[in-house]
């Protein structure tokens, strides 16, 4: 009998409040659809991110890697061959190798001999057959290519290819392919002699492959194989290259992932929303039902599977959508969704049974939460109470208590002092999860707060007056309604906030560091400017100054994405440089360096301190600045251009920046530059003026905080849909008051103009809080989170026109949801609402 | 004698384009050999080995043969490539142990560019290394070698007991019907081998007779042959036997040759109608399907009349399939005769050798 009742209600429910039902599942959906979308697109991307890594590093059981592309002594090879421990060791030169149309091939120089022992999948195979010729992997000029590669230069075996590296250009013959290597990676190799002999590398070699004996402790042979290394190489196996990988993305992965279970935290108050209300209606049903015997407990099961039925639509709908959005995000942002983390092609999507079965769960969590709350509350009712009396389960005249929300809140503050947990800002997200749910639970407070001066003065407009006491007699009402708005619009405020900070702070430090009139850069990989080069440049007409950097990648721990080295001319000038906090000088004897604000957090080393740095031969460094610096993520070392020449023997230069002479035309400057460049970086090197590279920072910035303003958006539904759900809900409820008031001669209008003033009210008190809320918010992201996730720091810059109008579209919004519900509540005929009592 | 690493060492040098050429000096007869220094490398030859085999029996009485061999290929890659790594010498080594017991051969093999204190092949006297491989002659005349291969490990000593056996004219040995078709080569019969062999901790010290045979050469096979047959073999009077015949690819011999070392040091050359090997017991790998005639009869004819050795092999599958490292498919077997004991190497069996 139970079970009929059970399923009777539960059906009568939905057939009655379909939309209610489906904005809560809809609800859910948006939050396992993000939260899924952003664990595809990143799982996807790191996969293909870390094949490629796989692909051109071979899988050796061990690496000694150089920490900069300057490479290490050859000679170390046959010292670290004979250690112990050490069954063979293959030596590796890397080269950035371009086709002649401009495709990207990395290129290893390998000693087939010992990479067939070490590196198997790096083994070229010769084609046999006629007009391939013989076969010699030691020729010079032999180039062996995986079946990507072969097609990003249009190329087959047997056919001649000017490949172009470290600025030489040299013509091979591709002699096979590389048939270990995994679909759509590229990667050639060539005999590492030609590799050192023909792209200018005699002496170095960038990375030693080490196959360990059988029985041999790896952690043993690292200990002994650290003792052999010079500072400039580094030892590391494949979990420091997946965790270095894994590094470079993580804190904007992990971010996103928040902040979709955030959208799914909205869900979940949503879903409390209209489940509160639901109860809250049928508490006399419910009555009558515990009358008739029903067990409490059967009762909180009844509204436990009322949401998790919605849970469950919405956590299918939410997966299907999820895949959906990933395969368009992948599509339109790239696999690292506008972050720039990793390559321009968009990596196969792949789907993640383990993430699905997460992303579910957690939306029948949400669902089955926000529904056993007012569950409890409705059981709570003393039956023969409730069946009298439909009115708000909270009594109007007692004080709502304060002691919850100020532990929360308090809890929070604490949380948001806490250091970041295993790199991430886990407690700040803890501290932002605990601020929402104190501002909620201070909702009924600050509502009786904020209504009371109205309460206690009656405007004279009789609707109006209606509209504030029926909400302070209603607080649980109220406060239900109010949760959606608060939390989905703190949210979105606390984002819009940080976003608005970040860009303003992005922006000013561009217009610091772009003080030159004309910028040269040559590719990557490309070899740069030699001196000669770097004369015949700075003798270019019109050119007035002219100041050469070199940017090198430096690895300073195996599991940590390498920071920049630059070198550049520091002082006097500091040009294009802006210094958080003061300079020091540094003591006697330490060559000084400067560090970009994430280098500095992530060393932990500020101005005047040592650090250690895997350059030069044991020289010591010294901390003389920390720079401000938006652009590297991972870190940048600036050090003065001599200390670096004298330590690495590295002339080359990579960029520089133009000052231009009195009325000199940038464009004829620029295309001079080009003209003066070597004819080995024909092709290799671009200019840009101030201007372009400022739009181009600025377009970069969006793009990689679209899915944010995407999320924004999501936030802003979702906080309308919440208005819409629990005013339209609360209409219906209150057929029957309708009904009295048009008895007593309260005019149709003037019941929708009450409508519209509690809506109107609502929404403001619910918007205005969201927004204080959203603000204390947006400080544990920007202080918290920001500095804990990428290691800078911002100041807080307000978008006051957003924050007015969202307050402003809420409050109308609000309203208009609640008149609308309201001329359907009142489309019912007065007589038969008021007799429709028990 | 011509050995079947030869074969990946000359493949790998097969083509090469834009560098200038390498000139390789030609073997030709009227050399004039020196010892020690013989021993030594000859870097400017495409191809040269140091080639031990030999017999051994442990404390229980029980045979073993071994076969250590190292390779030295000069590689046509640009003379003046300043790079270290330039592959201008190449080693090979090869190490194989024939135990009836075990049934098959045990083997092992490396290769390396010399180098960076990681191989290289000595001028001078002999003393070549890859890795912690080595074969070295010591200034007391004694060869000793140590190997930790997989599976096994040789530690032995080769003391000579002759003076080396200078093969063909006075060292210059003829392959082909054309003269530059030759190495020179010498031989060393008769050693002594003391030492220890171990398989995993089971094994000891072994004492028995071995086989090093040095050659180096510029230009080898001529190209319609397919393979060849070779032995050397130690009698218990202190004689000693080489012959080889090389095959065409339908069976026939191509050229052949060989040397007897009579007890007391009297020397007969076997011109090519002096050798003649006929099968006597084939056998097929069930691994690579090939079949080798692996119990031969060696005839070769002396001044005083032909001479017959039957020859049979310690145990069938002495097959060496090392593809995984680019070598070719071959048979090297212990094999004994009546008064006597040797190798016998079988090649161009599984496919026919390209060179």
């Amino acid at each position: 009998m139970a079970d009929a009742a059970l399923r009777w209600m539960i059906a009568g429910e939905w057939r009655q409040h379909p939309g209610r039902i489906a904005v809560a599942a809809l609800a859910i959906a948006v939050g396992v659809a993000l939260g899924f979308a952003v664990h595809l697109v990143n799982g996807s991307a790191l996969a293909s991110f870390g094949q490629a890594i796989r692909t051109v590093n071979g899988a050796a059981d061990l690496q000694i890697t150089a920490t900069s592309a300057l490479g290490m002594d050859e000679a170390l090879y046959g010292r670290v061959a004979l250690a112990a421990g050490v069954a063979d060791a293959s030596p590796v030169v890397m080269l950035k190798a371009k086709s002649p149309s401009g495709e990207a091939i990395p290129v290893l120089g390998l000693d087939v001999i010992r990479a067939a022992n070490v590196t198997p999948t790096t083994i070229g195979v010769s084609a046999s057959g006629p007009g391939t010729g013989a076969t010699d992997p030691f020729a010079s000029d032999a180039l062996f290519l995986s079946r990507a590669a072969l097609a990003a230069a249009r190329v087959r075996v047997g056919d001649s290819l000017a490949i172009t590296a470290n600025g030489h250009t040299q013509t091979m013959v591709v002699r096979g392919t590389l048939p270990a290597v995994a679909d759509g990676q590229r990667l050639g190799a060539i005999d590492i002699a030609a590799s050192q002999s023909l792209f200018g590398r005699l002496g170095r070699i960038d990375r030693i492959d080490l196959k360990l004996a059988d029985g041999a402790q790896p952690g043993a042979a690292r200990l002994a194989l650290a003792r052999l290394l010079p500072p400039d190489a580094i030892l590391s196996d494949g979990d420091d290259q997946t965790a270095q990988s894994d590094a470079l993305s993580r804190a904007y992965r992990v971010n996103l992932d928040m902040l979709a279970l955030v959208a799914l935290l909205t869900g979940s108050f949503l879903v409390y929303a209209t489940q509160s209300l639901s109860v809250a209606r049928r508490l006399q049903a419910f009555a009558l039902l515990r009358t008739l015997g029903m067990q409490k407990r059967a009762l909180i099961a009844l509204v436990a599977t009322e949401g998790a039925l919605a849970g469950l639509a919405g956590s299918v709908l939410g997966l299907l959508l999820g895949y959906g959005l990933a395969a368009g995000a992948m599509a339109l942002l790239g696999g690292d969704l506008g972050g720039g983390y990793f390559g321009d092609a968009p990596p196969p999507l792949i789907f993640a049974p383990g993430a699905a079965l997460a992303f579910f769960a957690l939306g029948m969590a949400a669902a089955i939460g926000g529904s056993v709350l007012p569950a409890l509350d409705g059981a709570r009712a003393a039956p023969a109470v409730a069946l009298k009396n439909a009115g708000d389960a909270l009594d109007p005249r007692a004080r709502p208590g304060l002691m919850v929300p100020l532990v929360l809140a308090g809890l929070g503050i604490g949380a948001a002092l806490m250091p970041a947990a295993a790199r991430l800002p886990l407690f700040g997200y803890l501290a932002i999860a605990l601020l929402l749910a104190a501002g909620i639970a201070a909702m009924p407070g600050v509502a009786r707060l904020l209504l009371a001066p109205l309460a206690r003065r009656p405007s004279g407009a009789f609707a109006f007056d209606l509209a504030v006491q029926h909400l302070r007699g209603t607080p649980g009402a109220a406060a239900s309604a109010l949760s959606g708005i608060v939390a989905s619009t703190a949210l979105m405020i606390a984002m819009a906030i940080m976003v608005t900070s970040f860009r303003g702070a992005v922006d000013e430090w561009l217009g610091d560091i772009l003080s030159g009139d004309l910028y040269l850069r040559s590719d990557p990989g490309s070899g740069g400017f030699d001196p000669a080069a770097q004369g015949a440049l700075a003798r270019v007409k019109g050119v007035e100054r002219i100041m050469f950097s070199r940017t090198v990648p430096l690895v300073l721990a195996a599991d940590q994405p390498p920071m920049q080295l630059i070198a550049r001319p520091v002082m006097p000038a500091m040009e294009a440089m802006t210094l958080i906090g003061s300079a020091v000088r540094p003591p006697r004897g330490a060559i000084p360096v400067w560090l970009s604000e994430p280098a500095a957090r992530i060393l932990g080393r500020s101005a005047g301190q040592s650090v250690r740095l895997p350059l030069g031969h044991g020289e010591h460094f010294a901390v003389a600045g920390v720079w401000r610096d938006y652009a590297r993520q991972q870190g940048a070392i600036a050090i003065e251009s001599s200390d670096y020449e004298r330590m690495s023997g590295d002339l080359a230069r990579d960029a520089a920046m133009v000052v231009l002479a009195p009325g000199a035309s940038a464009d004829s400057v620029s295309r001079a530059l080009i003209a003066a460049s070597p004819p080995a970086l024909q092709g290799q090197v671009q200019t840009a003026q101030p201007a372009v590279l400022r739009r181009f920072a600025l377009t970069l910035f969006d793009r990689s905080f679209a899915i944010t303003y995407l999320l924004e958006a999501v936030a802003i539904i979702v906080g309308l849909a919440g208005v819409a759900a629990t005013t339209s809900a609360q209409a219906l409820a209150r057929t029957r008051e309708f009904g009295m008031l048009r008895h007593i001669g309260v005019s149709r209008g003037q019941v929708l103009a009450m409508l519209g003033s509690e809506g109107a009210l609502l929404g403001l008190v619910g918007s205005m809080a969201g927004v204080l809320l959203g603000i204390a918010i947006s400080q544990v992201l920007i202080h918290v989170v920001n500095p804990q996730s990428f290691n800078w720091t911002m100041s807080t810059r307000f978008p006051l026109g957003l924050m007015a109008s969202v307050i402003a579209a809420l409050t109308v919004a609000a309203s208009a949801t609640a008149m609308l519900a309201g001329r359907r509540a009142l489309s019912v005929d007065a007589v038969r609402a008021v007799r429709a009592d028990w | 004698m011509k050995r079947a690493h030869a074969i990946m060492a000359l493949a790998l040098m097969a083509a090469t384009s834009a560098a200038p050429p390498v000139v390789y000096p030609v073997v030709s007869p009227g050399r004039t050999f020196a010892f020690p220094a013989d021993h030594g490398a000859h870097p400017e030859y495409r191809t040269e080995w140091w080639y031990v085999t030999g017999i051994v029996a442990g404390v229980d009485g029980k045979r073993l043969g071994f076969q250590v061999t190292f390779f030295r290929s000069r590689l046509p890659v640009d003379p003046n490539n300043a790079s270290a790594f330039a592959a201008k010498q190449v080693l090979f080594a090869h190490v194989a142990l024939s135990d009836p017991a075990t049934g098959h051969i045990l083997h092992d093999e490396r290769a390396a560019r010399a180098g960076f204190g990681l191989a290289g092949a000595k001028v001078g006297d002999a003393d070549i290394t890859i890795r912690d491989w080595r074969l070295v002659r010591l200034a007391d005349g004694q060869f000793t070698t140590r190997i930790a291969a997989k599976g096994f490990t040789l530690d032995l000593a080769f003391t000579p007991s002759q003076p080396p056996l200078l093969e063909g004219q006075g060292g210059y040995s003829r392959k082909g019907p054309k003269p530059s078709e030759a190495s020179y080569y010498y031989s060393l019969p008769q050693m002594r081998v003391s030492g220890t062999i171990m398989r995993g901790k089971a094994g000891g010290s072994v004492s028995g007779k071995a086989w090093l045979d040095r050659e180096w050469s510029s230009s080898y096979l001529n190209p319609v042959a397919a393979g060849w047959d070779w032995t050397g073999l130690n009698f218990d009077d202190g004689s000693a036997l080489m012959a080889f015949r090389i095959r065409r690819r339908d069976g026939s011999t191509l050229w052949a040759g060989g040397s007897f070392r009579r007890a007391g040091g009297a020397v007969v050359v076997l011109a090519p109608g002096d050798v003649s090997l006929v099968p006597m017991r084939r056998w097929t790998s069930p691994r690579t399907g090939a079949t080798y005639p692996i119990a031969q009869t060696l005839t070769i004819r002396l001044p005083e009349g032909v001479r017959r050795f039957a020859l049979t092999p310690f145990m069938a599958d002495q097959e060496l399939d090392a593809r995984r490292s680019g070598l070719p498919i071959y048979w090297e077997g212990a094999v004994t005769t009546p008064g006597g004991s040797g190798y016998l190497e079988l090649t161009g069996y599984a496919a026919p050798m390209k060179m």
